[in-house]
């Protein structure tokens, strides 16, 4: 192992600059239909799809690595991977700390998922969300009391289990789960739009990938390409562009 | 995996849990116990090696190598394992970079601190963005170790300096009687009685290593925690096998497999201390003397 490894940092070190460019892409693979590992073990999801596109048409090769949530953002400033395309809608607070590209999704709704149709979302509830969403941000200062989980899937848990009153995230993650809870799990008719919508996130020091990616992304929004994949991932009443 | 398998949809009962048992993911997660247990056959020497280092060096006459070894037991044994792992991987992780960037790009003019990023040029990330994703796994493995190995090594460290110090002191003056030079009563009569006294306190330590595998996770190394967690998880039909929250199950088997592995290294260890005990002067010894073992 250690020879192993002594060889691995030698030819980490000798092979040198010339080198085809290679993008790491950084996704949470734990957010379906947006990003998940499947069933054989590779990134799977909507942004898989786009990524690999989007990699083709800028002529970049490309490498994905699944990485947690909640360190998804300082992993990517210290060089871990070169973008993140992990279902992260654009904010003010993010863009201070790193860049985006032009939204790959258009401002989509967050709904609420609970056991009832009319369960208390308000005032006194629990409300469970992921750390460091813009869903969480905005139940910390809605009134209601704030449960953080690390993964998507421990906050649908929390309202199985009865530890929350309601799941608060995207409408598009929440959806299939509703529809095959066979009826345990309702989506509730309160909606609400936040972000500007969903974009690939790049250090700030990145222009010339972000060029890349932006002419990328605008090409197949232009052909209407990027709308057929929305409605293949997301079904025919996702938003679209 | 089997051809039977091809459309998952379609089959049921023991057939589908044949083959969800059996997905690439499944395969990811049974491999994963390699990781552990290489982590374990790894670390554990090479933190036994860092131990005898600091233990002699904790005990030698020259000052400042005196200082050295109290220090580094001190420091390392003083800082929560947790804070240790999570500031020790990055830091070296970020110095291994910062020299090699030095070597690499000598005409480099921007900063590599620029706010929150660390920017080193292409040339010098190690390992570089271009390689394979599984040389970046073992390079994480490979940090994961010696952070692993030099945390264990401080405990090891302090365990054998006890070890050493609870060797009678008559046996190393008769051995100096018999003219034997320091190295000399180290190597013959210290050494080999001293792991008697150790042992207690290094199976300690390796049940603490075998339970403390989990960090792995924390360090990003997809570890048996990952995948269970992972897999566990319920899954909608974007998957090829849904199912409901499985978690309890695939934790439970964690339980189980940590349970067992400690009991079988119990009793390892306790033949252990009963081989090593034969003929010592310390009480376990004298017991077995008399009672003609």
């Amino acid at each position: 192992m250690k020879k192993l490894m002594l060889a691995t940092a030698l030819l980490a070190l000798t092979a040198g600059a010339s080198m085809a460019q290679t993008v790491r892409m950084g996704t949470e693979g734990a957010y379906p239909p947006y990003n998940f590992i499947n069933d054989k073990g590779e990134v799977d999801g909507f942004e898989r799809e786009l990524g690999d596109k989007l990699c083709e048409m800028a002529g970049l090769t490309c490498e994905w690595v699944t990485n947690d949530w909640d360190s998804i953002i300082p992993n990517l400033q210290s060089g871990n991977y070169d973008t993140i395309i992990a279902g992260m809608s654009i904010t003010d607070e993010r863009d201070k700390v790193i860049d985006f590209t032009q939204n790959y999704i258009p401002p989509a709704s967050s709904s609420y998922m609970a056991l009832s149709a009319d369960a208390n979302i308000g005032e006194g509830a629990v409300i469970s969300a992921q750390v460091g969403t813009i869903q969480a941000g905005y139940i910390a200062e809605s009134g209601a009391t704030l449960l953080e989980f690390a993964t998507p899937d421990e906050t649908v848990a929390a309202v199985k289990n009865g530890e929350a009153d309601a799941v608060f995230a995207d409408k598009d993650y929440l959806a299939p789960i509703a529809a095959e809870s066979g009826g345990q799990l309702v989506l509730m008719a309160q909606e609400v739009q936040l972000g500007g919508g969903v974009g690939m996130g790049l250090r700030e020091s990145d222009t010339e990938l972000k060029e890349k990616m932006n002419a990328a992304i605008s090409s197949l929004k232009a052909d209407g390409s990027l709308n057929a994949m929305i409605k293949k991932w997301f079904g025919d009443a996702a938003a679209v562009f | 995996m089997f051809s039977a398998c091809a459309d998952p949809k379609s089959i049921e009962g023991l057939q589908w849990l044949l083959c969800y048992l059996t997905t690439g993911k499944h395969v990811d997660f049974y491999w994963s116990f390699a990781t552990v247990l290489s982590l374990l056959a790894i670390t554990a020497p090479v933190a036994m090696g860092f131990g005898f280092a600091g233990a002699m060096a904790a005990r030698s006459q020259i000052l400042p190598l005196r200082w050295l070894g109290k220090g580094y037991t001190g420091m390392v044994r003083g800082v929560p394992d947790i804070v240790f792992f999570l500031f020790f991987v990055i830091a070296l992780d970020q110095g291994i970079e910062w020299l090699n960037h030095q070597v690499q790009c000598p005409d480099w003019t921007a900063p590599i601190r620029q706010g929150l990023e660390f920017r080193v040029c292409p040339e010098a990330k190690v390992p570089l963005g271009s390689s394979p994703q599984w040389l970046h796994k073992l390079y994480g493995f490979g940090l994961a170790i010696l952070t692993f190995a030099l945390v264990f090594g401080a405990f090891a460290a302090n365990v054998l300096y006890g070890a050493m110090q609870a060797v009678p002191r008559a046996q190393l003056e008769t051995a100096e009687a018999y003219g034997m030079s320091q190295s000399q009563v180290f190597r013959r009569i210290l050494v080999p009685q001293m792991w008697v006294y150790a042992l207690p306190g290094l199976s300690n330590l390796w049940m603490i290593l075998i339970k403390a595998t989990p960090l792995l996770f924390l360090l990003g190394v997809q570890d048996i925690v990952y995948w269970a967690r992972e897999l566990g998880g319920a899954k909608t039909s974007a998957y090829e096998y849904p199912h409901g929250d499985w978690r309890l199950y695939y934790f439970l088997f964690l339980l189980v497999f940590y349970l067992s592995f400690t009991r079988v290294s119990e009793i390892i260890l306790g033949r252990l201390t009963a081989k090593l005990s034969r003929g010592q002067a310390t009480a376990a010894g004298e017991a077995m003397r008399k009672a003609g073992i």
